[in-house]
């Protein structure tokens, strides 16, 4: 699609917004907030003059309902916002997933509850993963924990989301959206071919398509439910996690995102003394990898969760784990950072119990 | 034999669930003449709303896409965007274009998007049973207004065709009435000038259609069509707010 790029050092939310350019995508709704601000002005930049469409909407409410239409017609089209702001697109998802419309929605979350602040968090967790707003469904989510990330999963978001016809969901914070790294920014390379049989173009030569999530008829909803059903259990086929040190591991520790990446040096740091800790980190939050912490949780019966929350993400691994494995849990309250020396001295904490465990 | 009358092609040939005596029959067929007069059916796309009107898609032939309520306007925008070639409109009841969807339907026409909405004022919430609309008229009884509209607390009723031809996005906007032989022309031809200024892409445009509730109003066809002639026309009056076409006119 592009001429070779060179490597740059670039901040998390341009990568976004690259990713989603060199993905193809022609039209971005949004609106102002704090973390994210260098995304919809990224998008502006590049798709105003007549190389695609940027509207900064009225709010977000009317963003995630231009992408709904904008997506109804088979276009890749981007929003994207800051927790608060998230809170109000959930109507749009639940429509969207619903109707099956894809898009791509970019959380760079910030603490809350309410206005709460613009640091780093994990607080959205459950609101990504359990659908978010009204309804039984689910949205896809991918969770970077690089700036390298933030560019190659949007890119994979806007393939996700026209290949389950769904909405697809970027979950960084604001530690990743601001940092700056080094970014390789790669070509596009699809990953399929997608059906848009179903895409709004005018009913020229053909019967009127209709999207739509009403239905009244006597079972027939739940029939709807049943095949959005049969989809969310076929995207586990798109998991992904990056698991390190697994091998010999006696130690687990589990978290994603902004929080994997300082636990990464962490880990790094427990092993050179001598620890013997691996990580599992998911890149996709929905669906979960679910079956590599069951698998590894047979063999090595001691797992610890870390999160910038008071504890969202645990519940996934205490329900993926195998019956019986010890699951700890370090949170942070949004708000903090932690430094890896501190990540460090609580796997120390639960690490030497855990062995004379596993060696008795 | 000259056929002078029959159902407009974009319209399936299914009976409407509308109530007896409700006018949404009359302005779907208005917006079907015109979608068929400007031949317009295949390369129109509808952002359907919430409320009576969400069943536009069991009656017209043409390819829709569902809103949220009171969204239609930013999901409109969206297909617009992305199909800058289709004919999209929306088509809206009073709750869902002038109370939830009041920031939607503003800013949609001060951006000057080239879509038409078709709005159906019947100064009520239909869909739910009667409630009190934005559009209630002083002193109308709705369930929620049991004693009247009162001003002190409920506010005014919203005249949304003035209020929008204030913006310069705005480049056709309109109140029309079908309680008559002579309104319902009226209505036609400001129907057609509204599809007219899409295809023209001059700007956003807006038709208010005054309409009979008669299962709400709790009153007969009859009588609620006459209501439309004495009562909602002297608050909401009729007429070309906003033409783009006039104003060159006058220029030139």
């Amino acid at each position: 699609m592009s001429e070779k790029k060179r490597k740059a050092l670039v901040k998390g939310n341009d990568a976004v917004a690259m990713g989603a350019i060199e993905a193809g995508c022609k039209f971005y709704f949004g609106y102002p907030i704090t973390p994210q601000n260098e995304i919809p002005e990224y998008m502006a930049a590049h798709l105003s003059d007549g190389r695609g469409t940027f509207i900064q909407a009225e709010s977000e409410i009317a963003s995630i309902n231009m992408l709904l239409g904008a997506g109804a017609t088979g276009a890749r089209a981007m929003t994207s916002s800051s927790s608060p702001g998230i809170s109000l697109k959930q109507e749009g998802l639940s429509y969207m997933a619903g109707s099956e419309i894809p898009g791509v929605v970019v959380n760079m979350s910030r603490s809350g509850p309410g206005l709460g602040g613009i640091s780093p968090s994990q607080g959205d967790y459950f609101q990504a993963t359990r659908g978010g707003g009204h309804g039984d469904y689910r949205v896809f989510v991918l969770a970077p924990d690089s700036v390298q990330e933030c560019y190659d999963l949007t890119m994979l978001a806007f393939d996700m989301a026209e290949k389950y016809r769904n909405p697809v969901l970027v979950l960084g914070d604001a530690m990743l959206g601001q940092m700056k790294e080094s970014l390789d920014p790669t070509p596009y390379k699809p990953t399929g071919t997608f059906d848009k049989s179903w895409i709004l173009t005018g009913a020229k030569d053909r019967p009127p398509r209709l999207l739509k999530s009403l239905y009244l008829d006597d079972g027939e909803l739940t029939e709807h439910n049943w095949k959005l059903y049969r989809k969310y259990q076929k995207m586990r086929e798109d998991v992904r996690f990056e698991a390190i040190g697994l091998e010999d591991a006696e130690l687990v520790v589990v978290a994603f995102g902004s929080m994997a990446r300082v636990l990464k040096s962490s880990v790094d740091m427990a092993q050179g003394k001598g620890l013997k800790v691996g990580l599992i980190r998911p890149i996709t939050l929905y669906p979960y990898p679910e079956a590599i912490i069951r698998e590894t949780s047979q063999r090595i019966r001691h797992f610890q969760v870390m999160e910038l929350n008071t504890g969202q993400m645990v519940e996934d691994v205490r329900l993926s784990v195998d019956p019986g494995t010890k699951v700890d849990f370090f949170g942070l309250p949004p708000g903090m950072l932690p430094s890896p020396d501190v990540l460090l001295a609580e796997i120390e904490k639960v690490y030497h119990p855990a062995a004379q465990e596993v060696r008795s | 034999m000259k056929q002078v009358f029959k159902r407009p092609e974009c319209l399936i040939d299914v009976p409407f669930h509308f109530c007896p005596g409700c006018h949404h029959g009359l302005v779907h067929r208005l917006v079907a003449e015109a979608i068929d007069e400007y031949k317009l059916r295949e390369e129109t796309i509808i952002a359907a709303s919430v409320g009576c009107s969400v069943f536009m898609y069991d009656y017209f032939d043409v390819d829709v896409v569902e809103s949220p309520h009171g969204r239609a306007s930013a999901v409109a925008t969206g297909v617009k965007r992305a199909r800058p070639d289709a004919f999209v409109f929306t088509y809206q009841g009073d709750g869902d274009l002038a109370a939830i969807g009041t920031a939607e339907i503003l800013h949609t026409a001060n951006r000057g998007e080239k879509v038409t909405v078709f709005f159906v004022n019947n100064t009520i919430y239909g869909m739910t049973g009667g409630q009190m609309a934005p559009t209630t008229m002083i002193d109308q009884i709705s369930t929620t207004t049991p004693y009247g509209r009162d001003p002190e607390e409920a506010g005014y009723p919203l005249h949304m065709a003035e209020l929008l031809a204030a913006l310069p996005g705005t480049a056709y906007s309109a109140r029309v009435a079908v309680d008559s032989i002579k309104n319902l022309t009226q209505a036609r031809k400001v129907t057609k000038r509204a599809v007219q200024t899409q295809i023209d892409r001059a700007g956003f445009s807006f038709v208010e259609y005054l309409s009979a509730c008669p299962t709400n109003w709790k009153m007969n066809a009859e009588a609620a069509n006459r209501r439309v002639t004495e009562e909602l026309i002297p608050c909401f009056p009729l007429g070309v707010f906003k033409d783009y076409q006039a104003a060159q006119a006058v220029k030139e």
